[in-house]
């Protein structure tokens, strides 16, 4: 994972933890990274900037989560990417439970 | 993600040009082959001699990855590019400059423009997402770097980089006319309708061809700006107006190298010749054998003679079982432009054979004689050495086969 700028401490301390599932850990290469962000958007855009390519795998052109891609924040489910978060919250990407 | 739109297109006719004579195809000596397998699972690339005899397998590539289609650049005879999707992530394409040794993903695949209320798109109708890139052809020879991808569902996009950063064609992807052509996902094909068969004139980079599945054919005079419909003499199913492109499904059109003024297609409603500046095509498939019938998928020209083409027929009857007719799988040529047809099965399974050929798992080389290849959708690969007279399999139990290509090695 890319190291965080050090003039940016702060991003450290308002870091969300962030559960990758197998399909995407080819971008982070780790199960669990760091993100920023004061909504759902903004962590899934700070995840771009950190591993180039993995929000379009999740969120189409339209902004709209992928149809078989969830995301859970402290147990939730949400599906607005402006919804408000907060420093500390959990934020789980998981893939839905649909195969074939 | 920024993007940059083509330039607003217009359904003037197109300008007329001076037929330029294109030079005659010759055989190319004996090469090293490689040939490309996309499938529902991954890809694989077999590398073969140049006599044809010995293939080395190398794969899997993306392993359960939706592979739709993979090319080889011809202009480096190095470079390929994927589109790839899984069931659960979005679409992308992958790069590789090393014959597959390394891939890197696009910067910017190929998406739909943003629409701001995505509710309420183009002319009031629902925004697209690209659900997966459908089909890759690169550009013209003079063009380096230039590569051309239609999209499920249809869209046009094109890279100037190699397939690095893809820009749409919003002349089409976004034009009401065109949008009510396309019509939606419930008038498409099982798995999304699609924008296919992206064909450049060898003679001239801005001469180009399309098609949709549904949405008919499609020819641009100057690079893509504008853009005529080519239907006319194509039929639709019965009940239905040809005169609404919407009800056209065009599943293959291919265009002869020998004679880039004449084009092969095989559509939902038979199969084609058209010979320019003619604009009516005339149904060849009447001459194939009622039992068999003229529907299928894929569609293979002669790379030397423009009165040789393969078809690979379907059954396409009552609830279209898409298998091979009475479970007997063959291909058919014609040898005198669609006057007559002869049966090629020889190697194939005599019966209960229940597979089939999709739209872009059947290919030819440019070796003499032509080699010909096609994948199955029970992921068993087929080649002939000898223009079709007789087959062999060269790999089995590989997953349902989605694209075949060929390409010699630099």
């Amino acid at each position: 994972m890319p190291s965080r700028s050090r003039s940016w401490p702060s991003a450290v301390f308002d870091a969300m933890q962030v559960l990758i599932p197998t399909s995407l850990q080819s971008y982070t290469r780790v199960s669990r990274v760091e993100a920023v962000g004061s909504t759902l958007g903004e962590v899934l855009a700070d995840l771009e900037r950190q591993f180039p390519g993995m929000r379009f795998r999740m969120v189409d052109e339209q902004d709209r989560l992928r149809p078989h891609m969830r995301v859970f924040v402290n147990g939730q489910a949400l599906h607005n990417l402006a919804l408000p978060l907060q420093p500390g919250h959990d934020v789980n990407i998981v893939q839905a439970l649909s195969g074939g | 993600m920024a993007r940059t739109s083509a330039p607003p297109a217009s359904r003037k006719p197109a300008p007329k040009t001076a037929a330029k004579k294109a030079p005659r195809p010759r055989a190319q000596p004996p090469r090293r082959l490689v040939v490309l397998v996309a499938t529902r699972k991954g890809a694989w690339l077999l590398h073969g001699d140049a006599r044809r005899k010995t293939w080395q397998v190398d794969g899997p590539h993306f392993l359960g990855h939706i592979v739709s289609h993979l090319r080889l650049d011809p202009r480096d005879g190095r470079t390929l590019l994927a589109a790839a999707k899984t069931g659960h992530l979005g679409p992308t394409v992958f790069r590789s400059t090393d014959l597959g040794r390394h891939w890197k993903e696009a910067a910017q695949p190929p998406a739909f423009a943003k629409v701001p209320d995505a509710g309420a798109g183009v002319a009031g109708v629902a925004a697209r997402a690209v659900d997966h890139t459908f089909w890759l052809t690169p550009g013209h020879a003079s063009e380096q770097g230039t590569w051309y991808a239609g999209t499920s569902p249809q869209g046009l996009f094109r890279s100037d980089d190699g397939g690095i950063h893809w820009s749409p064609f919003s002349g089409i992807n976004d034009d009401p006319q065109y949008r009510e052509w396309m019509g939606t996902v419930q008038d498409g094909t099982p798995d999304g309708p699609k924008l296919h068969s992206i064909i450049v004139d060898p003679r001239d980079a801005a001469h180009l061809f399309f098609a949709m599945s549904g949405g008919g054919v499609h020819e641009s005079r100057d690079g893509g700006r504008t853009w005529r419909t080519l239907v006319k003499g194509l039929e639709v199913v019965g009940g239905f107006d040809p005169s609404t492109i919407t009800f056209h499904d065009p599943h293959c059109v291919r265009l002869c190298p020998s004679n880039p003024d004449r084009l092969y297609q095989q559509n939902h409603c038979g199969i084609y010749r058209l010979d320019r500046p003619g604009d009516e095509w005339v149904r060849i498939g009447r001459k194939m054998p009622k039992s068999v019938g003229d529907i299928g998928f894929p569609l293979v020209v002669h790379p030397r003679r423009d009165d040789t083409a393969w078809v690979f027929p379907m059954d396409g009857t009552s609830v279209w079982p898409r298998t091979s007719p009475q479970g007997r799988p063959a291909a058919y040529v014609t040898r005198n432009s669609g006057k007559t047809w002869q049966r090629q099965d020889v190697g194939l399974p005599e019966g209960q054979a229940w597979w089939t050929v999709k739209r872009q798992a059947m290919t030819g080389d440019a070796q003499d004689p032509v080699g010909l290849y096609l994948g199955t959708t029970s992921g068993e690969l087929w080649m002939s050495r000898d223009e079709g007279a007789g087959w062999h399999c060269i790999a089995r139990h590989l997953p349902e086969i989605y694209a075949v290509e060929v390409a010699e090695l630099a």
